[in-house]
């Protein structure tokens, strides 16, 4: 939210449809919306970052 | 020296007290800390002492003595490079920064307390000088009262009507009444929000204030303001609980999301209210024939 410098990047993708990610970032992949959730949570509060619903079965996890 | 005492006395204590006075002020928007206050009290001291010095140098007559003016004038402003730097220190480690606006802003404001203390015994002395006791009470009190009134400074309640508004969800999307603010992936914080979250709608009176509130510093001296009153449940492992403010890009409306520790909405409402107006974002479109061509145009189109 600060003005100015802007350091926003994608940590990592957690996806239930593989065949629609590829690419630079970690691409995680669950087998069920929970798993989905969970895993995305994790990641989430390792990195202190935030996740964000792309509402395709694919989430990703972006510092801000 | 000594026929000239009573005089430096009564300069020095009047501007002493204008400082103390104004101080009180600050901590509206300033959590204090002792020693910032110790240090203002002492550096208004040496304004006000310096400010009552200049008359009887002027009466004795050394004039060059004059000259300590402008020597104070660079001290007062390393009292702002002083009072930035401290602030910017703090603001790294602050979860809900007060942004740069709100710190140059306060450092400015510094400054020029200590220029109005100058100006308070400077002028009380020359009231002793010329009519005694009584004509440098009453010059030391409207000067004091004076610097007061200038020092109030407007408030986002002043310029804006604040309204409770509706926090919900667009499928993912968090939305203030028609303001989108962020998307929120995890279905579990989307609940927390729900329960937890707070919403107002910032709607300008305006052009004036509309172009006030779209600039980004003050947005976050209204969420810095609204999340030191309310406190907040963010964390550096939930920047989802961040405040933010988004205004409306086709009405200039600013909606304001917080998750208080105290879910109180009238006190959310009162918070918001008393944000400072800060210097640097306040503009007046309106002084112009342009902005008021303008503004009146955007207004009858609705």
């Amino acid at each position: 939210m600060p003005a100015g410098k802007e350091n926003k990047r994608i940590l990592a993708v957690v996806t239930l449809n593989m065949d629609q990610v590829a690419g630079g970032a970690p691409i995680f992949f669950a087998r069920s919306e929970e798993e989905r959730e969970r895993i995305a949570m994790y990641i989430a509060k390792t990195l202190d970052a935030m996740v964000h619903d792309l509402e395709n079965g694919t989430c990703i996890i972006v510092r801000h | 020296m000594n026929e000239y005492l009573p005089t430096i006395i009564a300069g020095t204590l009047t501007g002493t007290v204008a400082r103390l006075v104004m101080l009180h002020v600050d901590y509206r928007q300033y959590p204090g800390y002792p020693h910032g206050y110790v240090t203002h009290l002492s550096l208004g001291f040496i304004a006000a002492a310096l400010g009552a010095v200049a008359v009887p140098a002027i009466l004795k007559p050394d004039y060059t003595a004059v000259t300590f003016l402008a020597l104070a004038a660079t001290q007062f402003r390393e009292v702002r490079s002083i009072e930035r730097k401290t602030l910017e220190h703090l603001d790294e480690k602050e979860l809900v920064k007060r942004g740069s606006d709100y710190i140059e802003g306060i450092a400015r404001t510094f400054e020029a307390r200590n220029y109005l203390v100058m100006l308070t015994s400077l002028l009380t002395s020359i009231a002793f000088q010329l009519g005694k006791a009584p004509a440098a009470l009453l010059i030391g009190l409207l000067t004091i009262a004076f610097a007061r009134s200038l020092m109030a400074g407007e408030t986002i309640g002043d310029i804006c009507e604040v309204v409770p508004a509706r926090l919900w969800f667009k499928n993912t999307v968090l939305m203030v009444d028609d303001i989108s603010i962020m998307t929120v992936g995890l279905k579990e914080m989307r609940e927390k929000i729900l329960r937890d979250g707070l919403a107002v709608l910032i709607i300008p009176k305006d052009p004036n204030a509309r172009a006030t509130i779209h600039d980004l510093g003050q947005r976050a001296a209204i969420a810095h303001t609204a999340a030191v009153i309310m406190g907040v449940k963010k964390d550096v492992d939930i920047p989802e609980f961040t405040p933010v403010a988004r205004k409306n890009p086709d009405t200039g409306a600013v909606g304001l999301y917080i998750v208080p520790v105290e879910k109180d909405p009238e006190a959310l409402l009162l918070a918001v209210k008393r944000t400072p107006v800060l210097e640097s974002a306040r503009s007046k479109p309106l002084k112009t024939e342009a902005g008021r061509l303008a503004g009146f145009g955007r207004r009858n189109k609705k």
